[in-house]
């Protein structure tokens, strides 16, 4: 390489290389960010299934299930006008239960159940979440 | 008083500060009068903010309710460790320490710092000046640790349960100190571009300095990591989560800085690029400051605060990153071009290091930032996780490890493909022999576990390479520090490989008596019990646990509560095998009276954590290796002007 150019040539390489990890970025974010869905929002979209979303709301009264394992639980999540089952298998916060604020991660299946990979709820009346908190306010149980 | 004099101490400290600014500022304008002022100032300044951390600390001990951020955070229940780490464990305390260590490491700089030269030295002490100034205003002005509260209660809230553990005592402490020691590289960059002195010297100077911050990050990521994987009970090492990019991100420019300072000190090379790094590496430090300590994340760092403070954090950045860029766009026409070498060399090797880092860096910053940005322009809550990460990230790192393995082999300014072929040969072929092997002896893998496996291997005999047919005897430290630095990059990608390919999971509910198998384990659920601690009461399991037919041992993971604040969290029970970890926690107790209990069996997973201290291990004899040395130079040079 001639020395002359070599200034060039690097400052070239580290804006190819930048562009390329934008680019790389951009379509990786484009696939894999997870938008968050109020059942409404979800019932609205059609969210295509497998697709990693986030979905908060409420857990319903009445509908906690556990199922035989003693490890799997399914339950409905709605947000006053709509509502979503979800299945999770797991341990649950300690703070998850029935009528309360639960945000979960996962994706819908091929039946439009919730397969939820992760609970979050508050941790305690201190900590709370702002996801969980913008869910319970976007879904008007924390007023 | 105490908490009076300690906000009187740290309005000193400031007021020591500005001077120190205005002194260095004069100095590098050529008013030498006051030449002799700017060292004592920053070690006094450093003790006053020392003092007034200090006496926050004793307030914390002493448990005096009558100042708000100990009513808030502390409790004369918890125990002496946690009312003492109690004092950076919230928000005001935290960034006291933050202020205590940044006037510290001024301090270090004024009196150990030798060999700068004497201007560009006074120009860097007022850079560190100048950042002191706006992290002093932050708790002056917005979140006074000593704020009193009248009437005082009866009895503290308490600390947050999570921070309840001995690794709240170090571990904010080094990673502090990896992060604000950064400020060095930082400082030293301004300092140089003023007096534009930007060269080898400059460079051997501040390298020390440098993988003295690198080192501490590196400690204190390990250990985050650690305590992250123990204290969760989610059995993951590493999450992506924003607090945890919020540290990788300041190391992974410290560790293309210090690359990239070293061509500079030996081959005067990449000299506009290396100072570009070191403004880059402390302002990665001030963005995880940011994103941790302004509230507009979620997470366990994250202590409740107002928006207000958010703000100000956000105008310190954008005042000390902007200012910092806008002098180096001023500047960098001064610096000359540094000294030409090939594209196949040691500094080939090392400028690819550095932009696959950057590339790296810039991802990691990308899928951190983007959710914040996108819901402050449209109102979309989106969140980036693992998935993002690993894909973007995983295949550059895999190159990036690749790459070190064959820096080290290749020689300065120039070398022959054909040469550095031959010596690549053994670490190569073992490469695919562990492809071949891994593919047919294990069972299938994840392509990334898979590819990242076998490069393990073959770049761990690749990082001791540069010690063959070497007089082991007459090899420098810093060499071995290198080494042992590369090998546990290496000796850590086999742990992470392993962990995501061999780990074996099992959730299940069950009975008294009732026994689980999980990877070569057996183990059964003996009993639950109650048990309490100083400030908690838990269920605690006992679970009798066998390898095959080997001896019994027992773990007791607990579910703890804990009354102040009521918080409920698992405590993991965790065995350490040569060959791995087994991994246990209990949850909750089922209507039908069966236990949930997690298990797994992850083989090597300790390797990661190895890795990391190796790393850290290598780093400390590099440093030590390059202080010998100056000592040992200085010696001779003295006995030489007497002999």
């Amino acid at each position: 390489m001639k020395p002359k150019n070599q200034r060039l040539t690097l400052a070239l390489l580290a804006i190819v290389a930048v562009v390329g990890a934008a680019l790389l970025a951009m379509s990786a974010l484009k696939d894999q960010a997870a938008y968050f869905y109020t059942p409404s929002d979800a019932a609205r979209d059609h969210v295509a299934p497998g697709q990693a979303v986030r979905l908060g709301g409420m857990v319903d009264k009445g509908s906690l299930k556990r199922s035989k394992d003693g490890v799997t639980i399914d339950f409905v999540v709605s947000d006053g006008s709509a509502s979503v089952p979800v299945r999770f298998a797991g341990i649950v916060p300690s703070l998850f239960r029935e009528g309360s604020g639960v945000v979960a991660d996962g994706r819908f299946d091929a039946q439009g159940t919730f397969v939820a990979d992760q609970i979050l709820a508050k941790h305690d009346e201190r900590y709370m979440p702002p996801q969980v908190e913008g869910a319970m306010h976007k879904s008007g149980s924390l007023k | 008083m105490i908490a009076e004099a300690g906000l009187a101490a740290l309005w000193l400290g400031a007021a020591l500060c500005v001077l120190q600014l205005v002194v260095a500022i004069l100095v590098v304008r050529g008013d030498e009068t006051a030449n002799g002022l700017v060292r004592p100032v920053a070690a006094a300044q450093a003790v006053l903010t020392c003092l007034a951390f200090g006496l926050l600390i004793l307030l914390f001990v002493r448990v005096d309710l009558s100042v708000l951020l100990v009513a808030e955070n502390d409790h004369s229940e918890k125990p002496f460790l946690y009312r003492f780490a109690g004092a950076w464990g919230n928000h005001e305390g935290s960034m006291l320490m933050w202020v205590s260590i940044l006037a510290v490491a001024g301090a270090a700089v004024a009196l150990l710092e030798k060999r700068l030269e004497e201007r560009t030295l006074i120009a860097t002490l007022g850079g560190q000046a100048a950042i002191g100034i706006g992290f002093y205003a932050f708790p002056l002005f917005a979140s006074n640790p000593f704020a009193r509260l009248n009437p005082s209660p009866a009895e503290g809230q308490g600390l947050n349960p999570l921070l309840q553990d001995p690794g709240l005592a170090f571990h904010p402490p080094t990673l502090y100190l990896g992060y604000v020691g950064l400020s060095i590289a930082f400082s030293f960059a301004i300092g140089a571009l003023v007096t534009r002195d930007v060269g080898p010297a400059f460079a051997r100077a501040m390298r020390p300095w440098v993988l003295g911050a690198w080192i501490f990050l590196t400690l204190g990521i390990t250990a985050g990591s650690y305590w992250a994987y123990y204290e969760l009970g989610w059995g993951g090492w590493w999450f992506w989560d924003p607090v945890e990019n919020a540290s990788l991100m300041p190391w992974l420019a410290a560790t293309a800085l210090l690359h990239s300072v070293t061509v500079l000190a030996t081959r005067d090379g990449l000299r506009a690029w290396t100072v570009m790094l070191a403004v880059v590496a402390f302002s990665m430090s001030m963005i995880g400051t940011f994103l941790v300590r302004s509230g507009i994340l979620t997470s366990v760092h994250a202590f409740a605060v107002d928006p207000r403070r958010g703000s100000f954090l956000l105008a310190l950045l954008a005042l000390y990153i902007g200012g910092a860029l806008a002098l180096f766009a001023l500047r960098v026409g001064t610096v000359r071009e540094g000294s030409r070498f090939d594209a196949v060399s040691r500094e080939g090797a090392l400028v690819l290091n550095n932009l696959l880092l950057t590339v790296v860096l810039g991802i990691v910053l990308v899928g951190t930032l983007y959710p914040l940005i996108a819901e402050a322009l449209s109102g979309a809550k989106i969140s980036v996780g693992p998935p993002y990460f690993n894909s973007a990230a995983g295949p550059l790192a895999l190159i990036l490890v690749a790459v070190m393995g064959a820096g080290p082999m290749m020689r300065w300014r120039r070398e022959e493909l054909g040469v550095i072929a031959r010596r690549m040969a053994p670490a190569t072929a073992l490469v695919v022999f562990a492809l071949v092997a891994v593919k047919l002896v294990l069972p299938p893998m994840g392509l990334l576990p898979f590819l990242g496996l076998a490069l393990a291997f073959g770049v761990a005999l690749a990082s001791v390479a540069p010690l063959w047919g070497r007089n082991l005897r007459r090899t420098p430290l810093f060499t071995y520090g290198m080494v042992i630095a590369h090998l546990g990059i290496a000796v850590s990608l086999m742990g992470m490989a392993c962990d995501s390919a061999f780990t074996r999971e099992k959730l299940v509910a069950v009975a008294v008596g009732d026994s689980v198998p999980v990877g070569p384990f057996t183990v059964k659920l003996a009993s639950v019990a109650p048990n309490f601690g100083e400030n908690w009461e838990s269920m605690q399991a006992s679970l009798e646990i066998r390898r095959g037919n080997g001896a019994m041992f027992v773990l007791e993971p607990q579910a703890r509560a804990y009354w102040s604040p009521p918080t409920e969290t698992g405590e993991s029970a965790i065995s350490t095998r040569l060959d791995g970890q087994l991994y246990t926690v209990l949850g909750k107790q089922n209507d039908d009276g069966r236990w949930q209990l997690r298990l797994w069996w992850k083989p090597f997973v300790t390797f990661i954590w190895l890795g990391g201290a190796l790393v850290a291990i290598g780093g400390a004899l590099a440093l030590l290796g390059r202080i010998l040395r100056d000592v040992r130079a200085k010696k001779r040079e003295h006995e030489a002007a007497y002999a």
